[in-house]
């Protein structure tokens, strides 16, 4: 007894001398990829090879020698807090629990405010991940070294994970660039998916390593400046779009990022959709992720029996010898299986009851499923109690919810999605999140359930089927369906993308592109500098014009629209001069477009429209050059427009009559054209008479002067 | 009480984890946790080595469950069993000598009772004997002729009938005589586990000889022990050491050889072949050595006991007594290897693209097994702590060791 005693007193010291480490780890996606599963139970306790997802984060968590981790629960926050309750890890684990966030900024901000409140939180920096990552990469070393970077430097609030990985496709994840200093590990630059575009900075400074071949593994060591970080800025949602861009971009308080590249004999992923869910469930079926196996009771789960080739079997399930079981499957407890199945690369949960002349090929079974003779299943996911009655098909990359049934025969067609809850009305999903549904409660899912079973004659599964066909109707992600599905991806968009990765095959080269690949922000402004005018002022035509339609609609008076024809004009870089022959030309084009019989009527349209706008346009014609360019524009219009070409010289007059166009505008405009082409002179002609009679005028005025 | 068990826990986990490597270093932490078990242990009145029984077998149950692989867990919660069974039986035979004399003076009804208790015993003994396939009746047993199942009813028998008041007396002594008879017994096993480096190493003078060539695989601490005795009595040789694909721990084998001082060559495994006509002796370190003779060894041993076998180049076994396994290799439910992660094998980035691409193209599997096993035909020799052993003698070793009421726990 004494001895003991005197052990633990020399343990105390020994904990107070080493800083606690602790992590955060997020128990929501705040996502949709995962529904309609997630509508049931929180993503992050789905079954991963017959283990919840958290656990094989907590475990590793565990032995990387964290000493208290807080879980942050939003959706479905009981079922979780229940699980963790009664795991191993219950005096590890503290769950925070907040309804209220939609976001990673949201929940890191909950975390920052209570804080406050509650004593002992965040002491220090802290690990922060998803409750979805799958590792075995020891955190010790890391956490060492970002403490000391911290003491070095004290802006380097955060370490980033990231590994090298070849293919991108295998977890279904964007494409994903960085820029990171090779000396300092410092974070650069970081886009994920979207357009590629570097700082010229960064292009010609050769000494930076600019790769695409790598992954984020979303495992960040923080300090606990970044959640006083995401306190601040309010807007921060997402920790990679918003928060690392933000740091990187808008240099907030000179903070910096690094990067932390893990070593190759780790493993680290991250289940972000249902293809990462098929991937590093094969890799966990492969040992990638050992000591976290099957066979190895890491949580507390009851071992499987490793057999040969990979087979994975419970040591009580039942098998007809006349069952054909293959390579990498998994098999679990209390399951039986018929005569003549035919079992490839699946999962099969605890409790399963599988027909003869089953065929599962690449999916997923959870728990208490049954299936029934002849049935074949193709690369899909199949949730607790559903059941799949005899002669039914799945086609590959169906997912089927909570105790759907699949009646007799019936063929799910590929891709489907299938739940016994109706699919929220498409507009509701201002944001695509989990909890949406959670609040509902259960007593609404249940009457749900029971009003299925009524009507199940009308259910979309077959006459004895119970359950809803989702539509897929995210249209953006629409071309992504079958990169997220679990489905291998189909040859023809395999072949799509490695065209498309040939050609940019010289980026994967991990060192600096050539400067052709990518598009820096100085060089593009260089090649557009040849021909500024001729688009820009497309647009800014376009802009004045619909600017001056509003305003003519609303009767807004001059003092509204100059303002934002300023702006536009600022914003285009134009001269007053381009606006005025803008805003002249969206006059004109009013008057043509307004509904008219004659040329007559026409001038009588113009008339009018001049006559509102004229002290719109005359805000821009104060100098001759203004003047003429007006005129020069009517010029063009006509060669447009034949209807104005013989009121030409009639608007001139009335512009001149308006005090638009001064005298000395329509004489120098006569002479710049007098030298030109005769075809072009068909203007001059026609106001021939009228410049005359400005002359005489003049003159007379001279003459009158004179005397 | 509370304690042990949070204890236990952290040690089961860490077994679970993978995080305690080596069969010695395991061995230390489960006698010592066993120790502190015994030690917390309250134990009743009557039948005491039957609680401590329980209480060791509940928790080395638990162990043995945390990672089954690891056969020295199991080899030491045996052996605590097989010393709290020798030390009842002591006591008691020390109890019942001490009766034997009060009978001799005293009356006859005890003379009768043991008429009827002795042939009652006998049969119980050869029960016990014709059940045990390992271990025949030892000569000290049959002489003693008290086996532990028959012991306890017999004991509580004749205390009923005979002098209940220096029974009780006689009982709470021995209560604490036992359990710290067995503590006794247990820091001696703690003594030899970690002693068995220099038993061992003592012997190695006997063993190499000037200007040998000795050819090891992998590392084991046993071995380099061995080595550096060896080198340290002023014989000159040379170790050929192969590398020990893919965990390569031969590359820190050959660093400590190094170190001490020793004439040491690297080889890949692939190359034992080519190099053994060249060896006089093969040495190796076992994980495990099964009660058939069978060793369980690093990757590759069965290749080089192989090579050593067609060249007639003797194969030795060294092997701490806490190796030593009473289970048969052929049993199913004996865990024999484990598979441990293909990344020691491949960089999974660069071949992340052949994993699992696609159903149709095949797929790359990686299997990458930790042990070996070598059947007993090929191995020449077993240096354990107590001496050379042959292979066809192990079991009979083996059944010093262990009870054999405790080989299914």
């Amino acid at each position: 007894m004494g001895a003991q005693k005197k052990k633990d007193a020399a343990r105390v010291p020994e904990g107070l001398s080493r800083q606690r480490l602790q992590a955060i780890v997020i128990a929501d996606s705040f996502n949709t990829r995962f529904r309609p599963l997630t509508l049931e139970r929180p993503k992050v306790l789905l079954p991963l090879v017959n283990i919840p997802m958290i656990d094989y984060t907590l475990a590793w968590l565990e032995s990387a020698g964290i000493d208290e981790i807080f879980v942050f629960c939003c959706a479905h926050s009981l079922q979780l807090i229940d699980h963790l309750k009664k795991s191993q890890w219950c005096s590890l684990v503290r769950t925070i629990v907040s309804h209220k966030s939609t976001s990673v900024g949201d929940a890191l901000r909950y975390i920052y405010e209570q804080q406050h409140t509650e004593t002992s939180q965040i002491q220090g920096d802290f690990v922060l991940v998803s409750g979805d990552t799958v590792s075995n990469m020891p955190l010790a070393e890391l956490i060492r070294e970002h403490r000391e970077r911290k003491k070095r430097d004290e802006k380097a609030i955060m370490t980033m994970v990231i590994k090298k990985q070849c293919s991108r496709l295998r977890l279904g994840s964007d494409q994903l660039f960085v820029a990171v200093d090779p000396v300092t590990k410092q974070l650069l630059y970081y886009n994920e998916g979207g357009e590629v575009c570097l700082d010229k900075s960064l292009v010609l400074d050769t000494s930076v390593l600019v790769c695409n071949d790598v992954k984020d593994c979303y495992i960040d060591i923080c300090s606990p400046e970044v959640l006083s970080l995401f306190e601040d800025n309010f807007d921060y949602q997402h920790l990679r779009r918003h928060f690392v861009k933000g740091l990187l971009v808008d240099d907030i308080m000179g903070y910096k990022i690094f990067t932390h590249e893990v070593h190759s004999s780790c493993y680290a992923a991250r289940i972000d959709n249902l293809r990462s869910y098929d991937t590093v469930s094969k890799d966990i079926i492969q040992r990638w992720t050992y000591p976290y196996v099957p066979d190895i009771s890491f949580s507390g789960n009851h071992p499987l029996k490793l057999g040969r080739r990979g087979m994975y079997r419970a040591s009580d399930a039942v098998q007809s010898r006349s069952a054909d079981i293959g390579a990498s499957t998994v098999i679990g407890y209390g399951t039986r299986i018929g005569n003549g199945g035919k079992i490839f690369n699946s999962v099969i949960g605890n409790g399963c009851s599988i027909g003869s002349n089953v065929v599962i090929q690449g999916s997923y079974i959870w728990n208490n499923v049954t299936i029934e003779d002849g049935c074949e299943i193709r690369n899909a996911v199949v949730c607790d109690g559903v059941k799949i009655r005899a002669g039914a098909v799945l086609q590959p990359g169906v997912v089927l919810s909570f105790n759907v049934v699949v009646g007799r025969d019936f063929v799910v067609p590929a891709y489907s999605k299938v739940s016994l809850l109706q699919q929220a009305i498409k507009d509701d999903s201002d944001e695509e999140l989990e909890y949406a549904y959670s609040s509902r409660g259960t007593a609404d899912l249940l009457s749900g359930v029971n009003n299925l079973q009524m009507e199940s004659k009308a259910s979309e599964l077959g006459p004895d089927g119970a359950g809803y066909i989702w539509e897929v109707f995210d249209s953006s992600h629409d071309e992504e369906w079958w990169k997220h599905s679990i489905v291998p991806i189909p040859m023809e968009k395999l072949a799509d993308i490695t065209q498309v990765t040939d050609d940019g095959d010289i980026e994967d080269e991990s060192v600096v592109p050539p400067r052709g690949e990518l598009k820096s922000d100085n060089d593009s402004i260089s090649t557009d500098a040849n021909d500024p005018n001729d688009d820009d002022y497309g647009y800014f035509q376009r802009e004045v014009r619909e600017t001056f339609l509003r305003a003519v609609e609303e009767d807004n008076n001059v003092d509204h629209v100059t303002p934002l024809i300023n702006s536009l004009r600022f914003s285009y870089n134009m001269a007053s001069a381009d606006c005025a022959g803008a805003i002249f030309y969206s006059m004109m084009r009013l008057a043509v477009d307004s509904p008219h019989n004659s040329t007559s009527e026409l001038y009588r349209n113009a008339t009018s429209i001049i006559n509102k706008s004229k002290g719109l346009l005359g805000f821009y014609v104060k100098q001759i050059d203004e003047q003429i360019e007006v005129i020069m524009k009517f010029e063009e219009m006509c060669e447009e427009t034949a209807e104005l070409v013989p009121l030409f010289a009639q608007i001139v007059h009335f512009l001149y009559d308006k005090d638009v166009v001064q005298e000395d505008a329509i004489l120098r405009w006569g002479e710049e054209k007098a030298g030109a082409d005769e075809s072009d002179k068909v203007y001059l002609n026609q106001c021939e008479a009228f410049i005359q009679w400005l002359k005489e005028a003049s003159e007379e005025e001279e003459d009158e002067e004179d005397s | 009480m509370p304690d042990v068990q949070s204890m236990v826990a952290e040690f089961v986990n860490k077994l679970r984890k993978r995080k305690i490597e080596g069969s010695q270093a395991t061995a230390k932490c489960t006698v010592e946790l066993l120790r502190s078990v015994i030690s917390h242990q309250r134990v009743p009145h009557a039948n005491q080595a039957a609680a401590l029984i329980d209480a060791v077998k509940a928790v080395g149950q638990q162990l043995v469950a945390a990672n089954p692989v690891e056969l020295a867990v199991g080899n030491v919660v045996r052996r605590v069993l097989h010393i709290i069974r020798e030390e009842d039986l002591s006591l008691t035979t020390a109890a019942m000598a001490g009766l034997d004399l009060l009978d001799a003076s005293d009356d006859d009804d005890i003379d009768n009772c043991k008429g009827i208790g002795y042939p009652a015993m006998s049969a119980a003994v050869v029960a016990a004997a014709a059940r045990s396939t390992l271990r025949p009746p030892s000569l000290q047993t049959l002489l003693e002729g008290t086996p532990e199942s028959a012991t306890v009813p017999y004991t509580s028998s004749s205390g009923a009938d005979s002098e209940s008041k220096s029974k009780s007396a006689d009982k709470s002594s021995l209560t604490r005589k036992l359990k710290h008879d067995v503590i006794e017994g247990v820091n001696q096993l703690i003594q030899e586990i970690s002693g068995c480096h220099e038993q061992i190493a003592e012997q190695a003078i006997e063993h190499i000889h000037q200007n040998e060539v000795i050819l090891t695989l992998g590392s084991s601490r046993t071995v380099l022990e061995f080595l550096c005795a060896a080198k340290e009595k002023k014989r000159s040789f040379r170790v050929f050491v192969a590398e020990g694909a893919p965990r390569y721990q031969g590359h820190l084998l050959a660093k400590e050889l190094v170190a001490r001082g020793l004439q040491t060559t690297v080889i890949t495994d692939s190359a034992v072949f080519a190099m053994i006509s060249r060896v006089n002796m093969v040495i190796i370190g076992a994980h495990a050595v099964m009660a058939n003779g069978g060793v369980i060894g690093p990757v590759g041993v069965n290749m080089a006991a192989l090579a050593a076998k067609k060249h007639a180049v003797p194969f030795v076994v060294l092997a701490g007594s806490h190796k030593l396994c009473p289970l048969y290799p052929h049993n199913p439910e004996v865990l024999l290897n484990e598979l441990r992660s293909p990344s020691e094998l491949l960089d999974f980035g660069e071949f992340s693209d052949c994993l699992d691409f696609g159903a149709g193209s095949g797929s790359l599997q990686v299997v990458n097994p930790t042990f070996d096993y070598v059947p007993p035909n090929l191995v020449s020799l077993f240096i354990t702590d107590t001496g050379g052993h042959n292979p066809s003698y192990m079991y009979r070793l083996i059944a010093d060791y262990y009870s054999a009421d405790d080989l299914v726990m």
